[in-house]
């Protein structure tokens, strides 16, 4: 081991039923570095975490401390033994007790506390960290920023030398980031070594030293910070390397929508519950336009917002230039437009009912609660959709989930055309389905648009988004941050918006 | 469950009663009457009416009793939870009343309040269910004899002098003193006489609907029988759903003589239009006895027996009259 | 060749078995096997005439159908619920007391022991509808409203239930003087098989006319396997598990009926006591999933006769009343047991062992 090195993590395994959630990654962190971790969602940064924390069990690999040697964890206590502290997002102290208390609580030597002598050594904590709270005050009187710097008190008190700060910024404002990132600093000058995970870009450029960046459980690999622009940082976490991006645009030459045609859909500072900043979007007859950013960046979000899948908390929306509220789904469905979510096993299928059952289930409700349609109008829907989109399954009695992935997707996306929707949300269509399957559903979508059906398309694959959509929404950080459209739809234009900055 | 709690609950005060009846109980001594002036406060703790219509009559009873016209100054409180009652008995304590009369949800958990009562100079008076404390703790116990029902019910139907006796025992929820009290008597006579068989001897848990059942399934299995022992009025009532049901007569110099418990106003008519045969009572009218008690405790008497037994009547549909159905039903 | 028709007579079995109406139709068929053998008589029926003058059906097939079909319209209700909210109503029996109380009330005008009856039978009868959709809404309203664990929720009114049900009628035990109310629980005079058959088979096609002509099935059950996405397609999942709690509650006002006019009157204590646990067992007899999602209506009301079947027989055998409640967990126990992705897995092993050439056939 290395003089400076505090922590070694080699060859991690970790699998969950049907996942492989992380696969020979390594990671290492040296004393007084902050350490970015970055990924996607689901790139398995958590997993790790909760690996080193004793959470869950690792399946193969050694984790060394400096120190130590090879150490095995099996709980959070044994982590916090060894020095590897955590603070989470949301504060997991106690806010009805005093700043002091919540520092020192549950680490007593004895039945007794000298309540004089541990505020004494809180504030004494505090003063030295510049962490701006008496130890006398009760915490949630504090700001959330405090709170968060008192859980880091804690840590750092407990003789911590590996800090783990778990998505700390994302509810705090820009004065209460500066504020921790100087108290970060402080820690790093201390000799601490911290593992920082965001998904805040900017953030990352201003405080960290390294990055490591995982994918679908896999290490792509450890980077100086000078060394990995942000575009670079981007193509990492997407799977690209800049080399190969050469411009995909231009191989095909099918229909790319019509600029001129009538706006069927338009929303302006729309804004739901699902933490996105307000935008203002439109889209076009016989459009394919898209959201594209990263995982988490709020564009699925959008959509729902649209959909009226989210609470919508305000903001107008048109349909044909005629204002419309759109509170629920079906008032959305009412105004001709159709979403197909992200999430087919949690939003989009019925598993237990049958493929016919999943298929006039959007229909048979705008139709209306008291006219069901007959088994024979069903079947024919039915069969007619299975057909038309190449449906494989034994029969339109068997229940949805004994299909595969892609001809359950089908099946939502039939689900959806039978209803006859002027706008079709489509979000993530191609997850997890064979190749064959994507494209058919990419040709689909053409394919309606020529028809006159306008399209919102979103895929976590740039290129399927550049072959199919003429305008393209970028997200950040849960806003809109710009907008491409022509020459400008290139992979390298997309990742520098989404990077940002520089 | 609550129900089978209370019903074991009161077995257990019933036998313990019965102990304490047997030990010498010293006469209570060195209470002075009481001599407020006016009239005499007493703090009446009792379960909640609503339990049954045995308490509802209960309480009726109490009420009409203890009031300002007979000299009385009365305060009631109702739970069927020990630690209310308690809490309630500690209350009455405190506003100086002169008599405490109690009718205890649980058994335990007495002792201490009753020392304070007794410290306070509060004479405590137990109606209904006794408690599992020293005796010398209060003045009197009031309760009803469940096997002396059982016995003057089955003394009654021996008098009937049937040639044979094949009865249909339904019974209430096992092991509660009334049911052991009732069955008790019936067993017995059913083991001494070759004469008296049981056909079927079920619990039906004081339920209609399941002594319905019970009947029907002898009647549908064909087994012959000329006599329904129920332990209580809903019960007989149900079985003679069933009867009505399958067209087999009922009640005076009838195929199948009925019998029931608890004198129920309801059923007491029944008695009346010859449709049930006998109803037993369990008398909840305890009010005129701890007048009484408390008459000759204020006279400065000692009482010639801690633990009193009630009165209580088997009514024969031959004899009874609409006075006994205006009085006696509840 | 042989094992070719061995493998095709298994497939044969397995499709049966994976019938929904398998369970309870082998239940019947079990039950009725063991009475016959120990007393063939108990199939029979006989004409008797009752004291009322009228010839009537008798004997314990006549009783398990009228106790069968007051259970069987409860199921109708249960089924719905668990399909939609994938939980149980357990206040099921105290909500009876309750609509029962509130019928008594406009009976009897709040007067004990009336001389004739205050109100139209049929005015007293939509009054306990109203009370036991309002009690149904307020289940609905807990659990599809503010996320109440359905046992929970109803909790409150099973705990609550007969209190009410005692005040509503100021804790006094009225009796109905009017002999047509009896028809309800009994027999209308001249015909021989109980009314509750009739109000059963009424409720059974009012119900498959509902399925029929509504989305009342699809939108249940769509709500039950996946809530949000049937939100997500324009279904309303709150309203239609407030619905499903209100249609409970209809069909408890019409066992409230059945219930009070047995006995022309009402014990708040006991009366239909314990019968949402044999309510709930009829949903899982039938071979529903009481975590909700798909269901057969159908296979409910037939399991409903089969716990009807199975308590009449425990009956005849003598066995205690308190007991009853034992010998039917030991049911609901072995059809957990199997109904239990591990034990069908098991199942399946056990099968694939007993024939291990069916590979090759296939």
């Amino acid at each position: 081991m290395n003089e400076t090195t505090l922590l070694k993590m080699r060859g991690i395994d970790k699998s969950f039923p049907g996942v492989r959630a992380l696969q020979q990654v390594d990671f290492t962190l040296n004393k007084g570095e902050i350490h970015a971790l970055m990924g996607e969602n689901g790139a398995g940064k958590s997993t790790l975490i909760k690996v080193l924390t004793g959470v869950y069990p690792k399946d193969a690999g050694t984790i060394e401390l400096e120190g130590e040697g090879e150490v095995s964890i099996h709980s959070p206590q044994d982590a916090q033994n060894l020095g590897i502290s955590t603070v989470y997002q949301e504060i997991t102290l106690c806010p009805n007790l005093t700043v002091a208390e919540n520092m020192f609580i549950g680490r007593g030597k004895g039945a007794f506390t000298n309540w004089k002598e541990m505020n004494a050594d809180a504030d004494k904590l505090l003063q030295s960290l510049d962490i701006p709270a008496r130890a006398t005050q009760q915490l949630s009187n504090c700001s959330i920023a405090v709170q968060q710097m008192v859980a880091i008190a804690r840590a750092v008190d407990m003789d911590c030398k590996v800090l783990i700060l778990d998505e700390p910024t994302s509810s705090l404002d820009e004065q209460e980031v500066e504020k921790l990132f100087g108290l970060m600093r402080d820690l790093k000058a201390m000799g601490v070594g911290i593992i920082f995970v965001t998904h805040f870009l900017d953030q990352v450029y201003e405080v960290c030293d390294k990055i490591t960046v995982l994918r679908d459980g896999q290490l792509v690999g450890e980077y100086e910070i000078k060394d990995l622009p942000r575009v670079q940082l981007v193509a990492k976490m997407l799977g690209k390397e800049m080399d190969d991006l050469s411009d995909i645009k231009g191989e095909s030459d099918e229909y790319k929508g019509n600029d001129a045609g009538e706006i069927v859909f338009e929303a302006e500072g729309l804004v739901s519950d699902a933490g996105i900043k307000p935008f203002d979007f439109h889209i076009r007859k016989g459009e394919v336009n898209g959201f594209t950013g990263l995982l988490g960046s709020g564009r699925s979000e959008c959509v729902r917002a649209i959909f009226g899948a989210d609470r919508v908390l305000g903001g107008k929306v048109k349909v044909h230039g005629k204002e419309v509220k759109i509170n629920k789904p079906i008032d959305a469905m009412k105004n001709g437009i159709a979403y197909l979510p992200e999430d087919r096993k949690v939003d989009g299928i019925i598993g237990d009912l049958s493929v016919r059952d999943n298929i006039i289930l959007a229909l048979q409700v705008m139709k209306g609660f008291f006219k069901p349609f007959t088994k024979a109008q069903a079947k024919a829907f039915a069969d007619e959709y299975i057909e038309k989109l190449n449906i494989k399954t034994a029969s339109a009695d068997k229940p949805i989930k004994a299909l595969s992935g892609g001809n359950q997707q089908k099946v939502i996306l039939a689900r959806w055309l039978l209803m006859h929707p002027e706008y079709l949300i489509l979000d993530e269509p191609t997850r997890g389905i064979d190749v064959g399957t994507k494209v058919a559903i990419q040709k689909l979508v053409l394919e309606l648009a020529s028809q006159g059906m306008s399209v919102t398309f979103i895929s976590s694959e740039t290129d399927e988004m550049l072959r199919t959509c003429s305008r393209l929404v970028v997200m950040r950080d849960r806003k809109v941050v710009g907008e491409l459209s022509g020459d400008d739809l290139t992979q390298n234009k997309i990742m520098a918006t989404i990077a940002g900055g520089e | 469950m609550m129900k089978k709690v209370l019903a074991l609950l009161m077995a257990s005060a019933m036998t313990l009663g019965l102990v304490a009846c047997g030990s010498s109980a010293p006469a209570s001594s060195g209470s002075a009457p009481a001599a407020s002036g006016g009239k005499i406060k007493v703090g009446i703790i009792n379960n909640d009416p609503n339990e049954s219509g045995y308490r509802t009559a209960n309480d009726a009873d109490l009420k009409a009793k203890f009031t300002e016209a007979n000299g009385y100054e009365a305060k009631f409180a109702y739970s069927l939870k020990n630690d209310e009652q308690i809490a309630a008995a500690q209350t009455f304590i405190q506003d100086e009343v002169d008599y405490l009369l109690l009718s205890a949800a649980d058994t335990a958990g007495w002792d201490s309040v009753l020392k304070d009562a007794q410290a306070a100079g509060v004479k405590v008076i137990l109606f209904d269910r006794t408690i599992d404390a020293d005796p010398s703790l209060y003045e009197a116990s009031i309760v009803s004899d469940m096997a002396k029902e059982g016995q003057t019910a089955v003394d009654w139907l021996a008098s009937q002098n049937l040639p044979e006796y094949n009865v249909i025992h339904i019974q209430g929820v096992m092991g509660s003193a009334a049911q052991q009290g009732r069955s008790g008597a019936l067993d017995a006579k059913v083991a001494a006489e070759s004469n008296w068989n049981i056909v079927k001897q079920q619990t039906a848990e004081w339920n209609a609907e399941k002594a319905q059942q019970i009947v029907q399934s002898v009647i549908d299995a064909g087994t012959p029988f000329n006599v329904i022992y129920a332990e209580n009025d809903d019960m007989a009532k149900g079985a003679v759903a069933a009867l009505d049901a399958a067209g087999i007569s009922h009640g005076v110099g009838k195929d199948v003589v009925v019998m029931g418990f608890d004198c129920n106003k309801w059923a007491l008519e029944e008695l009346l239009a010859q449709n049930w045969n006998y109803d037993g009572q369990c008398n909840p009218f305890q009010s005129s006895y701890i007048d009484e008690i408390i008459k000759k405790l204020e006279a400065g008497e000692t009482l010639s027996q801690k633990t009193i037994i009630m009165d209580e009547k088997g009514f024969d549909a031959t004899t009874i009259t609409q006075d006994d159905v205006d009085n006696y039903g509840i | 060749m042989t094992k070719n028709s061995k493998g095709n007579a298994l497939g044969v079995i397995k499709a049966i078995a994976s019938n929904q109406l398998f369970i309870p139709i082998l239940a019947l068929v079990l039950l009725a096997v063991v009475n016959l053998i120990v007393d063939p008589s108990f199939f029979e029926i006989k004409d008797v005439t009752n004291n009322a003058g009228y010839l009537v059906k008798s004997g314990a097939l006549v009783t398990i159908l009228d106790y069968g079909s007051e259970l069987a319209i409860l199921a109708i209700g249960m089924t719905l619920v668990t399909a939609a909210s994938g939980g149980q109503d357990i206040s099921v029996g105290a909500t009876i007391a309750i609509a029962g109380s509130a019928m008594l009330r406009v009976l009897c005008g709040g007067n004990s022991r009336p001389d004739t009856i205050q109100a139209p039978i049929i005015v007293a009868f939509l009054v306990a509808c109203i009370v036991g959709m309002l009690c149904g809404a307020f289940n609905g309203m807990l659990v599809s409203i503010f996320k109440i664990q359905p046992m929970i929720a109803t909790l409150i009114l099973f705990t609550a239930g007969r209190s009410i049900a005692a005040w509503i009628n100021n804790n006094e035990l009225p009796i109905v003087p009017d002999p047509k109310f009896a028809y309800f629980g009994g027999f209308i005079p001249g015909i021989p098989i109980p009314t509750t058959v009739f109000i059963a088979a009424i409720c059974i096609i009012i119900i498959a006319l509902v399925l029929k002509f509504t989305n009342l099935g699809l939108y249940t059950q769509a709500v039950g396997i996946n809530e949000s996405s049937s939100r997500l397609n324009g279904i309303n999942p709150t309203f239609i598990k407030f619905l499903s709690f209100v249609i409970l509650g209809l069909c408890v006002a019409v066992a409230a009926l059945i219930k009070v006019s047995r006995l022309s009157t009402i014990n708040y204590s006991v009366i239909a006591k314990d019968i949402e646990m044999d309510a709930i067992l009829a949903v899982a007899l039938g071979g529903n999933a009481l975590s909700g999602g798909k269901f057969n209506i159908w296979a409910s009301i037939l399991g409903a006769y089969v716990i009807q079947f199975l308590t009449t027989t425990l009956y005849k055998f003598n066995v205690p009343s308190d007991a009853l409640a034992a010998y039917k967990a030991v049911v609901v126990i072995i059809l957990v047991v199997f109904s239990a992705p591990k034990a069908r897995e098991y199942m399946e092993m056990f099968v694939k062992k007993l024939n291990p050439g069916r590979k090759e056939a296939a």
